[in-house]
């Protein structure tokens, strides 16, 4: 990359380049999303198993943090099958649509927040156990007390599965397709704009990448911090 | 939290109660009855099982032998209340941790407010209602714990070790408290191996050692007269091997 290279992309970033802010607001919408949706799944996941005793619950763990580690474009591949016309949920037409790429980030998302906030909960649930038990808190107010006083560190499990929604690119480039002014996001666009050797787009949307995760890092440490000065 | 009458959750009746852990015995055949009135210190020597007593008593753990019944029933009572020895503040106000514990034994929402300020005032922590619960001093720690567990209004307090580690000013505070609890008719079971906070609170008293009663008695008798050689051994302060 040349110096003028990267004098274009500051320049596109500095004069909000309509194409790239576009890319910009739908790469945050579709993981912003997905982490909605993954944390309304895993985490009373990840607080049901913590509080619960079952045969198998240790293979369940073992599985749940393996999933950490599923490959972007095998998940992908298998939502793509999954709202193929053929597929299963083929009927639901939103193959190569934002909502399909949400759904895919998801997927990626919510074992990493449902382990980690299992995890959470059950250290927790250690120091808790007792004056529960003795307050005669039922099993649905032991997770919703859990959950509610392990939120300051959820807010970094809810940033862990933020990290991995934006950064990943192989599996909403399987379902969303990158089409531009439609599903083409951040990541996507830089592996498009890099092959075709637009690098000034290309780096662009990688430093505005970067900044948005350090701004939206910066903004839940800083929540954290307070909350904690608060709450204690 | 009204002074009250005599309740049918009492005397606590005890009949060969024994608890084991895997292959360790920690109480032996204890048979006791604790009776209503001023508070039952029990005591003993570290290991003696005074922690495990109290927690069968408070229904967390459940005796391996034997059987216990709190006045008329034989299940734990809804108006007992437990505090630990190291209690843990939920990550929130002192208020809020009233409050907590008002909605867990079900006190209508409108009387929070009131009952949470009754609460504060009783255990002298008004001006820290709004303090994070985590950041208050052990003792203030400790008295918040005693007031949330007199949310759900008992009829029987279990107090295990309350003044432990806590420094002289601290463990006063405590102890005012404990009264204050005590002559409103609230039966108080507490552990201790402080003997002067036994003499100073305790109606009557029960000695453990290695799982089992050594000796009963009410508090006067029982350290003006002790019962048993090892008894005398312990309260003048040498080693109960």
């Amino acid at each position: 990359m040349g110096n003028s290279d990267g004098a274009s992309a500051i320049s596109l970033v500095l004069s909000a380049d309509p194409a790239l802010m576009e890319i910009v607001r739908l790469s945050l919408a579709v993981s912003l999303s997905a982490v909605f949706f993954a944390a309304l799944i895993g985490i009373p996941f990840g607080a049901l198993i913590a509080l619960t005793r079952f045969r198998g619950r240790d293979g369940v763990i073992v599985l749940l943090n393996a999933l950490m580690g599923l490959p972007p474009v095998v998940v992908g591949l298998v939502v793509f099958l999954a709202l193929s016309r053929s597929g299963p949920l083929g009927s639901w037409g939103i193959l190569f649509t934002p909502q399909a790429m949400v759904i895919a980030q998801a997927v990626l998302v919510t074992p990493i927040i449902a382990a980690l906030t299992r995890q959470t909960v059950e250290d927790l649930w250690a120091e808790y156990r007792d004056e529960l038990t003795a307050m005669r808190v039922g099993p649905a107010g032991r997770v919703a007390t859990l959950i509610w006083d392990a939120r300051f560190s959820l807010v970094t499990t809810l940033l862990a599965g933020f990290g991995r929604a934006a950064a990943e690119v192989g599996a909403i480039i399987i379902v969303g397709g990158n089409i531009e002014g439609f599903t083409r996001t951040m990541t996507t666009a830089i592996a498009l704009e890099t092959s075709k050797g637009d690098l000034p787009l290309a780096v662009g949307l990688g430093i505005v990448l970067i900044a948005i995760v350090v701004v939206i890092n910066a903004v839940a440490w800083m929540a954290r911090v307070a909350g904690e000065r608060i709450a204690g | 939290m009204t002074m009250r009458g005599p309740t049918s959750d009492l005397p606590i009746v005890l009949e060969n109660v024994g608890f084991s852990a895997g292959a360790s015995h920690i109480l032996h055949d204890v048979s006791l009855a604790i009776p209503s009135g001023g508070p039952t210190v029990v005591i003993g020597p570290n290991g003696s099982g005074k922690t495990t007593l109290l927690r069968i008593l408070s229904g967390l753990l459940v005796a391996t032998r034997g059987c216990i019944a709190w006045g008329t029933r034989d299940a734990v009572p809804e108006r007992l209340a437990i505090v630990f020895q190291r209690p843990t503040m939920l990550r929130r106000s002192a208020a809020a941790n009233l409050r907590y514990a008002l909605r867990a034994a079900h006190i209508p929402r409108a009387a929070h407010a009131k009952r949470t300020a009754e609460l504060l005032a009783l255990v002298g922590l008004e001006a820290f209602g709004e303090r994070p619960a985590r950041r208050l001093s052990g003792g203030e720690q400790q008295r918040l714990a005693l007031a949330r567990a007199l949310a759900r209004d008992p009829t029987v307090l279990l107090l295990d070790e309350p003044t432990a580690s806590l420094d002289p000013a601290a463990t006063k505070s405590v102890e005012e408290v404990i009264r204050a609890v005590a002559a409103r008719g609230i039966k108080v079971v507490m552990t201790t191996h402080d003997l002067g906070a036994a003499r100073r609170l305790a109606a009557d008293v029960v000695m453990l050692h290695r799982g089992r009663v050594l000796a009963t008695g009410p508090s006067p008798v029982f350290f003006s007269t002790p019962p048993n050689a090892d008894v005398a051994t312990f309260l003048a302060g040498d080693l109960l091997l």
